[in-house]
């Protein structure tokens, strides 16, 4: 049986308390990773293989965090994503919402689009795809 | 990886776990100073528990950096978890044994446990364990540019493995594992 939005965000829920070492009363759905959690770097690549054990799925370097568009000059000028840039992110990125970034796209602010509610959007969109949940 | 915190490899499983051991020595001068004598009491030679998780981590990065043969630069990123339950001082031998948990080609993580032999009595005992994260730095997800030589596999580390049998990785045409800037 699919799993409800309500068991997946206890479920992410869970994982972000163990990774950040935060309570889970304080990982709530538009909680940002880095500014209300305090993620770091290195808490990307561990929530990632979190995830894959809590969900049964493979996650590809790239798929649910950005590498490798930063230093193109075509997505990203003077700070700033450009239209192309949003829109490789977009494709790339479904579970995060550009809408209110694309006003002002500076490239600091990217961080603040990783929520915990994007990752629950990533985990049901692989879930839907296919992805098979862990029975624990 | 220029201070090492193991002797010797003693088992290696390719891309799954590898144990190593360190045997403590009261000629190592840290321990004159940790702890020296004082008005408080007499010296208590003991090995930091930094040192320890230090050696966990040589020994997991270790396993980390064979499975890519020694090209990436494997960095000890995140301690997830540490603990240790007993103290280690001269004449104990320690063993530490690292799994691989999951890698990818932006890092690792790894389980690990510790033990001490105790003379004494003959018998190894679990005294601590930990959970550790590792980065190939140069695929990391902040994009930062690195060194391009590799300074974390370098000539104290070569002994190890050639010490340990593990010969074969330095045997490719004596490339591998040897430092990008000595080749």
């Amino acid at each position: 049986m699919a799993m409800s939005r309500d068991e997946i965000f206890k479920s992410v829920q869970v994982v972000l308390a163990e990774t950040l070492m935060v309570d889970e009363e304080e990982v709530l759905p538009e909680s940002s990773l880095v500014k209300d959690l305090g993620a770091e770097s290195i808490d990307f690549l561990d929530i990632v293989f979190r995830l894959e054990k809590k969900f049964g799925f493979k996650i590809q370097q790239g798929e649910l965090f950005t590498e490798n568009v930063m230093s193109d000059p075509k997505l990203v000028q003077d700070g700033r994503f450009t239209a192309d840039g949003i829109e490789v992110l977009s494709q790339k990125m479904p579970h995060l919402n550009f809408t209110a970034f694309s006003a002002d796209p500076r490239v600091d602010r990217l961080s603040e689009l990783f929520t915990v509610r994007a990752l629950m959007d990533f985990v049901e969109r692989k879930l839907a795809a296919g992805g098979v949940p862990a029975t624990n | 990886m220029r201070w090492l915190w193991i002797d010797t490899i003693v088992k290696y499983e390719p891309g799954k776990r590898l144990v190593a051991v360190k045997n403590v020595s009261l000629a190592e001068e840290h321990l004159h100073d940790h702890f020296a004598c004082d008005a408080q009491g007499p010296a208590q030679p003991l090995v930091p528990a930094s040192l320890l998780l230090e050696g966990l981590a040589q020994t997991s990065g270790i396993l980390v950096g064979s499975v890519q043969e020694f090209r990436e630069k494997v960095i000890l990123a995140k301690v997830t978890r540490f603990t240790l339950d007993a103290d280690v001082g001269p004449g104990h031998c320690v063993r530490f044994d690292a799994t691989i948990e999951r890698l990818d080609v932006a890092g690792a993580s790894t389980q690990g446990t510790i033990e001490r032999l105790s003379h004494a009595d003959g018998e190894w005992r679990a005294i601590g364990s930990g959970s550790l994260m590792f980065s190939h730095i140069d695929r990391n997800f902040a994009g930062r540019e690195f060194p391009k030589e590799n300074f974390v596999f370098g000539e104290n580390f070569r002994t190890i493995l050639s010490g340990s049998g593990l010969q074969r990785f330095l045997d490719d045409a004596g490339q591998r594992g040897r430092p990008v800037a000595s080749r």
